[in-house]
């Protein structure tokens, strides 16, 4: 499974694992969805620490899930972001959109 | 500049075949001794054009996407992804950054494309299809003579 999601106190954590391509987004999506419709959480947090490999398709997921929950009047978090993601993160240049970002072992 | 190795890959226009293609890729490269960075640069490169191949190029359809790569001996690495697909009616429109015709997409192919790689170039017809041919100079840490 490349995403395994916890929900406690309002936090939906998606732990996601792998390399995050258009074909494995398409799974991703589906479930982390599924589960933001069911429980409306406040802040949904992905968690980054296992992807080894990002291309533009990890930045259209981020961007969707992104737009559900500002509808849904929520928080999206990115954390945990190995330092290769990050560089495509940046040249996305999605922290203007106002997307908490946090890199590895960061607290900022 | 002189050729050293040359590779062709042909496969069909699937999504489960975008880590196939630019994990081939990657390995064909390795010969070059690129760095960790350089490497990955080039994985992600690779992704873009095939995802837009299979995705924009064929879409529904089933096609085949090309791959040709070529390497020198001075480290230059030139890849051309091609797809006979649908076509790219205006090339700078679509390069542009945040444009898209696709559905939950960021529209960023392209500038990661040229963000990562040293030199984009596209060539398109309407109903024809698209080649994009990717260039990275890889920095050569030894001098390798052997020309197999
Ligand atoms: N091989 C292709 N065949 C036909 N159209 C293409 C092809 N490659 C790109 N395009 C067109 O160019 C647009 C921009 O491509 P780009 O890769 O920059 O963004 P995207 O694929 O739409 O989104 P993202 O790559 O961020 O998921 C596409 O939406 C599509 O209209
Ligand atoms: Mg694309």
């Amino acid at each position: 499974m490349a995403v395994s999601i916890q929900y406690l106190n309002g936090i939906m954590t998606a732990k996601l694992s792998g390399e995050l391509d258009d074909h494995t987004t398409q799974e991703i999506r589906k479930n982390i969805d599924a589960q933001v419709e069911k429980r409306h959480p406040t802040i949904l947090r992905l968690d980054f620490s296992h992807i080894t490999f990002m291309d533009s398709s990890g930045i259209g997921l981020i961007m969707g899930r992104y737009r559900i929950i500002k509808f849904l009047g929520g928080e999206l978090q990115i954390v945990n972001v190995p330092l290769r993601i990050m560089k495509i993160l940046e040249i996305s240049g999605m922290r203007a959109l106002g997307i908490d970002i946090k890199g590895v072992g960061k607290n900022d | 500049m002189i050729e050293i190795n040359e590779m062709n890959i042909s496969f069909l226009s699937k999504s489960i075949n975008e880590s196939f293609a630019r994990n081939v890729v990657a390995s064909f490269l390795l010969q070059l001794d690129p760095t960790i960075t350089e490497l990955a640069d080039i994985k992600t490169a690779v992704s873009e054009a095939v995802t837009n191949s299979i995705v924009h190029g064929y879409g529904d359809q089933n096609g085949i996407v090309y791959i040709n790569a070529k390497i020198f001996d001075n480290g230059k690495v030139i890849i051309k992804v091609k797809d006979k697909g649908c076509g790219i009616d205006n090339i700078e429109r679509a390069m542009e950054p945040l444009f898209t015709t696709g559905i939950e997409r960021a529209g960023l192919g392209f500038a990661v494309m040229q963000s990562l790689m040293d030199n984009v170039k596209v060539q398109s017809k309407l109903n024809k299809g698209t080649t994009v041919i990717l260039e990275k100079n890889i920095i050569r840490r030894y001098y390798n003579d052997d020309k197999q």
